[in-house]
């Protein structure tokens, strides 16, 4: 038989329970929490790899930011032998279907593009989420183009950009967002 | 009902999915693939057995008037538990489920069970219910996701195996509907047989 439900058993029992149970939960917070970080961090790592050409420094500890009106974006930069050889550039759009799109664009000196990483993405699955390479060849045609001559715009639009079928909302989403690292790129040279 | 039915009620005969329709948002939401599919399964399988097993452990001490708060609040411990373990060791998968995962806590498949079952039975009972509903239900969502996924994109597990341009709407909310609706249809068919 369960034991009865007066108040002192109720508020002890709940007491308990509750207690037991968040200090399981914590526990295993603790535990995991250098795991998740060095999951986010490799995540990172693995997309600044993709993004640059070879590179001997740590982008992660050289990365600045550079403000601007449509948000702060961080530059990670890749040196190799004293030279600079690229820029990776975190930008995101607020334009995706299903939320923000976060990219890692790879800039070379020139400002061509050299490869472009996903790092999050909510589009919708077989539809919006063609921009990621895994599942088409939608991301390709932005490498090695400049954006100087390559107008980041989805055809529709009057750019040279071939959007998704039936994605327009993503491909426009995406193209804005490496339109904002590009201009954030322009005005960092700039300065 | 001895121990073995305990075990195989959860495939067809209690099937969460199938016959008792619980459970159906996740359902819906992560079949888009196979592995998503698979993946959920596991996950809330593996809440399941712990809730079960814990709640049939304590289920003479809690007194009667509070059980459901008590179920709740274990069911959302473990729930964290597999999300921050996830997060740590499979950050893929973590991130194709994304919000279903904190919703394991309101699948109705797994307060269902605490309440009809683990708070009226032995801990070994209890334990093959939670396994065999749980493992029903992972069933029924790697069924649906492959289902989903074959004709939605024409690939299983990341292969093409369909030439062609797929039927996109399997892989969109209706196409959700429709394959469990047809799956049901089936199951229901093949149970209701002599």
């Amino acid at each position: 038989m369960p034991k009865p439900s007066t108040f002192k058993n109720m508020v002890l029992t709940l007491f308990i329970v509750t207690f037991l149970s968040s200090s399981a939960v914590g526990l295993v917070y603790e535990s995991t929490k250098e795991r998740i970080e060095e999951a986010k961090i490799n995540k990172k790592v693995k997309a600044l790899k993709n993004v640059l050409p070879d590179f001997d420094n740590n982008p992660m500890n050289d990365a600045y930011c550079i403000e601007g009106s449509s948000g702060n974006l961080m530059f990670y930069p890749a040196i190799k032998d004293g030279q600079r050889i690229g820029t990776a550039i975190e930008t995101f759009s607020q334009e995706g279907f299903g939320g923000d799109i976060k990219l890692l664009v790879g800039y070379l000196p020139d400002g061509t593009i050299h490869n472009i990483a996903i790092l999050e993405q909510q589009e919708t699955p077989g539809l919006g989420d063609k921009i990621s390479p895994k599942k088409s060849n939608f991301l390709q045609q932005f490498m090695n183009k400049n954006p100087r001559t390559f107008r980041l715009l989805v055809t529709k639009d009057g750019g040279a950009v071939d959007g998704i079928t039936a994605a327009t909302i993503s491909s426009r989403a995406f193209c804005d967002a490496v339109q904002r690292s590009y201009t954030y790129l322009q005005k960092d040279s700039q300065s | 009902m001895n121990q073995w039915q305990n075990f195989t009620k959860g495939f067809f005969r209690e099937n969460g999915v199938f016959v008792l329709l619980l459970g159906l948002c996740p359902t819906l939401g992560v079949t888009t693939s196979a592995v998503n599919g698979l993946g959920m399964g596991i996950a809330t399988t593996f809440v399941l057995v712990m809730s079960n097993v814990i709640i049939s452990l304590v289920r003479k001490l809690i007194p009667t008037k509070i059980r459901i708060p008590t179920f709740i609040v274990i069911i959302a411990s473990f729930v964290t538990i597999v999300e921050l373990v996830m997060a740590a060791y499979v950050p893929d998968l973590y991130e194709a489920l994304g919000i279903f995962i904190p919703l394991i806590v309101v699948n109705c498949i797994i307060l269902g069970r605490a309440e009809a079952f683990a708070s009226k039975n032995s801990l070994i009972s209890s334990f093959l219910d939670g396994l065999g509903i749980g493992l029903g239900f992972t069933m029924a969502l790697v069924m649906l996701g492959s289902i989903r996924e074959i004709l939605g994109t024409g690939s299983f597990l990341g292969l093409k195996i369909i030439p062609g341009e797929p039927i996109l709407i399997f892989i969109l909310a209706p196409g959700a509907f429709l394959g469990l609706g047809y799956l049901i249809a089936f199951v229901n068919k093949i149970r209701k047989a002599p």
